[in-house]
């Protein structure tokens, strides 16, 4: 999609909801190096939200949807959850069918846009809760990496089924009380990003949205590797303050406290050898693309 | 504003000429072939213009599922793979469809089961997929015997049901579905079904259409909602979203939306009438006995009634072809004069009797049976002495049944 295919008529430019008049002003499709930066200054790709106030989901939304690097030839998938309820807000073309098959969607989508557009990027990014990617949705989502399908598979990992008021999860933290875990979950928190290696992603990254630049250069080295090369997994944690007990201000907190080196959202990275090939070409791309510019505004202020 | 061109006439990279549905199926010359059922669903396919074919072993479709790889690996499919269970093909064939793919999957039994929660899916989210259903038991203990219950599941998830009673049903409907449930006022995924193994796995004399035209390319922008590409502009698609809300405008939203579903399914009868010549075939409706079934009871019903006319019972034959869209008036119609109605079912409950007491008047002429189920055959006999136990006339003792 170019930018014109989102232009309003003139004659109906004044009965358009201000937020797409907004998006067709100022939104930041195409935009080459866009980023977490054009928050505030650019009309960002997701509405009002409902989440609750001051979840760092919806942070985490709002950095992803800031970095995407191609938004406006970009698919998304989502799943059943507190993402489900984002999703519809949000402006990039979406897919919410079922619980846990959003790497299966993805699949399916991924092969027909390959189909239907050779030659041209068309990017799909999945982004579901931890009950969709580690228990109900498990099969898809690995068999989608055995398969070496193209495309980011993102969890929320919130440790727990947050939407349906905080019940035990397998990324929930061994110990932990909660709804249907009453004598406290049994097993250790499953280690999917180690296994995300093990079943063929290129890249990996577990980490919180603490940090909106850390979050931009993630979202951009998994969506390039997986365009090019195969399945990455980002898996971040959003911690539900609801459901641990905390207060609104007190997300961004929780995720510093959680990504201390000792921690278990320590900041850990995987990357396979051609997906570091890759990430050396695009950083040297975008040094001379840098390079480039510096010289062209240095010429026009000469003239 | 750009010209749009036709792409008929014109040639796909298989050299096949994109020809006109109805001058292709009508008009152009048939070669008759002697093929199982499954290398018909193959030949189907190579004229269907298909972009996404997922494929998942379980019998009896495995091998149609398999022959069409052989149709990718020779350039007549856009893209084909197995996936890992049925819940997950049929979500892959969703996420293909969402892209604005024709997409076409195969699948039976405890398969069709399985992959259940997606079929409310793709009617509700539009999705014109076509799924070939090759029908064999559900029970336990374990069976891959033919039996046509799985059906009676498929019929309120909003897909269109038709029911091949022959090979060459299978071959002309496989195509003409696609022209039904592609309709921008249908969109909706049809369940082909057919009876396993009586179907998949005999061979029958079915008339070709030539191999070098195929169908028109699916067009996904003929479509009531946005084909998932970001080719056209990204809505914001509502205010709140209607998921957990409690309130009156979620509830009229979704109900709304149901029925726009059963309201396309509605209207995909005129284009089924049309394509399908009518919903229903009939023979001799005018007589007292009318036996009313689908699939291969179809063909087994026409052999009794052959046995009942050697002995001068006179008995008419009506063939449903469309289960959804269901010929609730053709029905009526056919079997107005009708003392008794037969309707012999490969299925233990008789779902189809059902049906059809709900829709016509002095619901006590329908006589549901016989029932053959758990890959029992149907012999024509048991047709005939069903008939005649009920007219009160005299008949043999049927192997087996102990009376």
């Amino acid at each position: 999609m170019s930018k014109e295919r989102i232009q309003i008529s003139e004659a109906l430019y004044d009965i358009m909801p201000s937020d797409y008049q907004d998006l067709v002003k100022s939104a930041t499709y195409g935009k080459e190096d866009r980023g977490w930066k054009d928050i505030g200054t650019s009309k960002e790709l997701i509405e009002q939200h409902s989440l609750c106030a001051g979840c760092p989901e919806s942070m985490a939304f709002r950095y992803i949807l800031a970095s995407l690097p191609n938004p406006e030839d970009t698919v998304m998938v989502g799943s059943t959850g507190c993402t489900s309820l984002v999703f519809p807000m949000v402006a990039v073309h979406n897919i919410h069918s079922l619980f846990g098959n959003q790497n299966a969607i993805a699949s399916g989508l991924k092969r027909a846009l390959s189909v239907r557009f050779p030659g041209r990027v068309k990017d799909v990014v999945v982004l579901a809760g931890d009950g969709a990617t580690v228990d109900i949705g498990l099969d898809m989502t690995l068999q989608a990496w055995f398969r070496q399908e193209k495309f980011t598979t993102i969890c929320f990992d919130n440790e727990l089924y947050a939407n349906t008021g905080g019940q035990e999860s397998g990324l929930m933290q061994k110990g932990f009380v909660a709804k249907m875990a009453p004598v406290g979950k049994l097993f250790d928190k499953v280690r999917l990003p180690e296994i995300a290696r093990e079943s063929g992603c290129h890249y990996v990254v577990n980490c919180t949205v603490s940090k909106p630049s850390l979050v931009e250069k993630v979202i951009r080295n998994a969506v390039h590797i997986a365009r090019e090369i195969g399945p990455t997994y980002l898996q971040l944690y959003t911690p539900c303050i609801l459901e641990i007990g905390k207060n609104s201000m007190e997300g961004l907190q929780e995720m510093r406290d959680s990504e201390k080196p000792t921690e278990r959202f320590a900041y850990k990275e995987y990357i396979s050898e051609p997906a570091k090939q890759l990430l050396t070409e695009l950083a040297a791309k975008d040094k001379e693309r840098k390079a480039a510019a510096k010289q062209l505004a240095a010429q026009a202020q000469a003239n | 504003m750009a010209e749009i061109k036709s792409v008929i006439g014109t040639q796909n990279k298989k050299g096949q000429t994109y020809t006109d549905t109805w001058k292709m199926m009508n008009e152009a010359p048939r070669t008759p072939s002697f093929f199982t059922g499954s290398e018909v669903i193959k030949e189907a396919l190579r004229r269907a213009s298909c972009d996404v074919m997922i494929a998942y072993p379980i019998t009896p479709q495995s091998e149609a599922a398999a022959l069409i790889g052989e149709l990718f690996a020779e350039g007549y499919i856009g893209d084909y793979f197995r996936g890992e269970s049925e819940f997950a093909v049929m979500s892959q064939c969703a996420g293909s469809a969402f892209g604005g793919a024709r997409v076409f999957t195969t699948t039976a039994g405890p398969g069709t089961m399985r992959a259940m929660e997606n079929f409310p899916m793709w009617a509700g989210a539009r999705l014109p997929i076509q799924m070939i259903v090759t029908c064999r038991g559900i029970n336990s203990p374990l069976s891959i015997q033919p039996d046509t219950l799985e059906i009676a599941y498929l019929l309120n998830t909003g897909m269109l049901v038709w029911h091949a009673e022959t090979a060459q049903d299978f071959f002309d409907w496989i195509l003409k579905g696609y022209m039904v449930s592609e309709e921008p006022d249908v969109h909706l995924p049809l369940a082909l079904c057919c009876d396993g193994f009586f179907v998949t796995h005999t061979k029958d004399v079915v008339n070709l259409t030539p191999a070098d035209m195929c169908l028109p390319p699916y067009d996904p922008y003929r479509s009531p909602v946005p084909c998932m590409d970001m080719e056209c502009p990204p809505v914001r698609m509502m205010r709140d979203p209607f998921v957990m809300k409690s309130n009156y405008i979620s509830y009229a939203t979704h109900a709304s939306w149901q029925q726009e579903i059963w309201a396309a399914v509605e209207r995909s009868r005129k284009h089924s009438i049309h394509w399908l010549n009518g919903l229903i075939d009939t023979e001799n409706t005018d007589a007292d006995i009318v036996i009313v079934a689908s699939g291969t009871a179809v063909s087994q019903g026409r052999e009794a009634i052959r046995l009942l006319e050697d002995e001068g019972v006179r008995c008419g034959l009506v063939k449903v072809k469309t289960l959804r869209p269901w010929p609730e008036e053709e029905i009526r119609e056919a079997t107005k004069n009708a003392k008794h109605i037969f309707v012999p079912e490969f299925n233990v409950t008789g779902w189809l009797a059902k049906e059809i007491r709900a829709t016509v008047p002095n619901h006590q002429r329908v006589h549901a049976g016989p029932h053959v189920c758990g890959g029992m055959t149907m012999p024509p006999e048991i047709i005939v002495s069903e008939i005649k136990t009920a007219l009160g006339m005299k008949t043999f003792s049927l192997a087996g049944r102990g009376s």
